[in-house]
């Protein structure tokens, strides 16, 4: 293997270690669990990115070709990260979980949690048809 | 060279799984613990990747894509129960 695909492999690798102990740090340090959710869905999502991407060079240089599979694992977890955050911060709302002191916004979260799911507000819909 | 640099990265990645270990002990309310999970998945296939290149094998790729869709599909059914009182209505 040429130093510089050893040099290339180890760069990415260490980046997304990197991210992934951030991340990681961030969950554990920050102070309220809306902020929390940010250090594991950015930058865990991002360390893991990166040493998929060094696993992608390392493997190109070991056989020669380039297999799908690095690929699928990157886009599939680029998609599910969202998703996933997105849940829990819906069940922390529902949950009425607490925040901190100097959250701003805060008088719209009752409105938010009273908003109705889709088939029950049908008339409102019809309304707005109408219109 | 590359042989230090995944044995370091993997240390890394170590720690930061005893970290999420910490929040899942620590975590004040159940979507913490959720979400110390999820993060526990995602390190764990950076993991087995880093052991795939010390191998030298492409044979652990399987297992991370399994262990990435099982990760997810486990955190957003908990997320249902949780929200719901049901995973499938």
């Amino acid at each position: 293997m040429s130093f510089a695909a050893e040099l290339t492999i180890s760069l990415l690798l260490i980046l997304g270690g990197v991210f992934i102990l951030v991340g990681s740090f961030g969950l554990l340090r920050l102070k309220d669990l809306y902020v929390r959710l940010h250090a594991p869905t950015k930058a865990t999502t991002l360390g893991l990115g990166g040493v998929l991407a060094g696993s992608m060079v390392y493997m190109f240089d070991l056989q020669g070709y380039a297999t799908i599979k690095e690929i699928l694992i990157t886009v599939f977890l680029v998609i599910t990260a969202p998703v996933t955050a997105h849940i829990l911060a819906k069940v922390a709302m529902h949950h009425q979980v607490k925040t901190m002191d100097r959250t701003r916004n805060k008088e719209h979260v009752e409105q938010a949690r009273e908003q109705l799911p889709p088939h029950q507000d049908s008339e409102q819909s019809t309304k707005y048809g109408q219109e | 060279m590359l042989d230090i640099t995944v044995i370091a990265v993997a240390i890394m990645i170590c720690l930061a799984l005893i970290l999420n270990l910490w929040r899942l002990f620590l975590g004040p309310h159940i979507v913490d613990r959720i979400l110390a999970l999820d993060t526990m998945y995602i390190n764990s296939i950076a993991l087995i990747l880093l052991y795939g290149i010390y191998n030298r094998t492409g044979l652990y790729f399987e297992a991370a894509l399994l262990i990435a869709m099982l990760g997810f599909v486990s955190s957003v059914a908990f997320g249902k129960y949780l929200l719901r009182g049901d995973i499938i209505e």
